[in-house]
């Protein structure tokens, strides 16, 4: 099994990474892996680490040490849209989206980072499509529920056709149907891209999970399958404890 | 974008700018010649008011002193006239000298990272520093080239002529067509600029600066951008300006000014130009017709109308408008559909 996983590229590695705050150590010596076309999830209890980590990788918080390479290129004090320039689309865990501006406008502004005016247009009404947003096109995402801005954010990343996706909190705050669907547009992204989910949602990550790394005070307890954390002992400790 | 839907997305300034040409032509037939000399000076006014609604309502940056870059203009502008003994050269130096210095100013506060509130009180600073420093230039030792800073009296600015024909100069009623020319071609190029992926993404990042990073968009670069050229367009208001009123003063740079023209734009609608821009003419004159009375002082109105606006108006005028004819155009759409539906059915 490990040796079929090692020969597959590393697309995303963290050595060492850590991110203190003060005497807060958030993020403490992580040692990370993720290979092409995998899709990981992040889980731990709140205050793990998580959305730190998560932070660190797409440039929004500079690292105290340690270092991030994603497919060869050092990211680690790397601004934000210098890694999204690489190909990398990222979805943060507060809905991120143009409020002011229509559907379409918030699309095509991810389309056309990547594409000619032409391309852009048509990979727009592709996205709108693929995510079903067609009857909510012309309204301004401001006025929008906050499942459906999720969509939206969600588009956004679809529209620019990473290689990589980032994603934190998917299914914060969507219904369960809604949960469901993002858990499908998940599994399409895969086929194409590699992702990381930051999750919190148990059943959410049962529908997508492949691979689940564990965080645990800023450190990463265990990586296994999601069956094997459930029954691990320490795992249902610190996370699955209180809720299993 | 293609051509039609960027003329699609155009054809509102292109109306404005059509009224602006007719007024261009008919005004001096039927205003009187202080009335054209006076709409002048509204004009370069309006002008500075565009560049803001530019950068401000558009790229979201509050610039305090947009002022600054107008003033520099008119400064940069009379000077070089001054030593090159010719206005056309001249222009060019303006826009040259307050965009390279906008650019300058641009870069160590956008790359710095320096947001919102404090860009505003940086660039008013910057503004009032402008104000001090050239009242202090009275002197003979104070001067650039052949022209006199002349401290808070300021410097007598050389009348625009022809291109490269200094003999012949522009007289009052030919500075008007230049005036309005000059505003009806700035407004059309702002109405296009923002329809430009450059535009768009400008907007983008004035919705959500992190999202445009996120997509991986250097927002940095898109606002240093939109500043310099709004800087631009200001200095071309402030080249008609110093035209207009024959001489230019340390007083443009006062915060009076600097705050008048974010009145201008508050009161005529951020995130439309041709707000901005009518409301410049409207307090322009308003002001003028109090000026002519003693009771009631000026900036005392001046004040009531603002609070009248952030209270009662918050979006401006343009906007409010807009939505209002949006609002009753809707249903009327709504009904005329739902009645072909029928006929289809039937």
């Amino acid at each position: 099994m490990s040796s079929a996983r090692d020969r597959r590229e590393v697309i995303v590695e963290t050595r060492n990474l850590s991110m203190h705050f003060g005497g807060v150590r958030a993020v403490d010596q992580v040692d990370f892996t993720l290979f092409d076309k995998e899709l990981r999830c992040l889980i731990g209890p709140n205050g793990a680490g998580k959305s730190t980590f998560f932070k660190c990788l797409t440039g929004q918080l500079s690292p105290t040490f340690g270092e991030v390479i994603i497919r060869g290129d050092d990211t680690t004090r790397a601004e934000t849209h210098e890694i999204a320039g690489l190909g990398v689309g990222i979805k943060t865990q507060v809905p991120n989206v143009f409020d002011g501006l229509t559907v379409d406008e918030n699309i095509w502004l991810s389309a056309r980072r990547w594409h000619k005016a032409k391309r852009a247009r048509t990979l727009t009404a592709e996205t709108i499509e693929r995510l079903k947003l067609g009857d909510i096109r012309r309204e301004v995402v401001g006025r929008l529920a906050h499942g459906q801005r999720q969509w939206v954010e969600l588009g956004m990343v679809v529209a620019a056709e990473p290689w990589l996706v980032l994603l934190d909190e998917p299914a914060a705050g969507m219904t369960h149907e809604e949960t469901a669907r993002t858990a499908e547009l998940i599994k399409e992204i895969n086929t194409e891209a590699a992702l990381i989910v930051v999750e919190h949602d148990m059943q959410f990550i049962r529908m997508i999970s492949q691979q689940v790394t564990v965080f645990h005070e800023g450190q990463i307890l265990m990586e296994d399958t999601m069956e094997a954390i459930s029954n691990d002992k320490r795992a249902r400790e610190v996370y699955l404890g209180h809720r299993a | 974008m293609n051509g039609n839907n960027t003329l699609r997305q155009m054809r509102p300034v292109l109306v404005f700018a059509f009224i602006g040409v007719v007024f261009m032509f008919v005004a001096p037939y039927v205003l009187q010649l202080f009335t054209i000399i006076n709409l002048t000076t509204a004009i370069a006014l309006a002008v500075l008011a565009l560049s803001l609604a530019l950068v401000w309502g558009y790229g979201g940056i509050l610039c305090f002193g947009q002022v600054a870059f107008f003033g520099l203009g008119a400064y940069a502008y009379t000077i070089a006239a001054i030593n090159f003994g010719g206005s056309t050269w001249a222009i060019l130096v303006a826009i040259m000298v307050a965009s390279a210095f906008a650019a300058l100013l641009g870069y160590f506060v956008f790359f710095g990272r320096v947001s919102d509130v404090y860009l505003g009180v940086i660039t008013l600073t910057v503004t009032l520093i402008f104000f001090s420093l050239i009242r202090r230039t009275s002197g003979p030792e104070y001067k650039i080239g052949n022209a006199l800073m002349g401290g808070f009296n300021g410097i007598t600015s050389p009348p625009l002529n022809l291109p490269w024909d200094t003999s012949s100069f522009l007289f009052p009623e030919h500075v008007f067509y230049v005036a309005m020319a000059a505003l009806i071609l700035c407004y059309v190029f702002c109405g296009w600029l923002v329809t430009t992926h450059f535009g768009r993404v400008c907007v983008g990042i004035r919705e959500n600066e992190l999202r445009a990073e996120l997509l991986g968009y250097d927002s940095r670069l898109y606002k240093l951008g939109i500043f310099t050229v709004s800087a631009g367009i200001a200095a071309i208001g402030g080249v008609l300006f110093c035209n207009g009123v024959g001489r230019i003063t340390p007083d443009v740079f006062n915060l009076y000014n600097a705050a008048l023209t974010i009145i201008w734009v508050i009161v005529g609608g951020r995130g439309t130009l041709i707000g901005p821009i009518a409301a410049t003419f409207g307090l322009f004159y308003l002001t003028s017709a109090l000026g002519g009375q003693s009771v009631l002082n000026n900036n005392l109105v001046l004040g009531v109308i603002l609070i009248f606006f952030v209270l009662l108006v918050p979006k401006g005028v343009a906007p409010t408008l807009t939505d209002w004819f949006t609002k009753r155009r809707k249903p009327r759409r709504a009904n005329r559909r739902r009645r072909r539906s029928q006929v289809n059915k039937a």
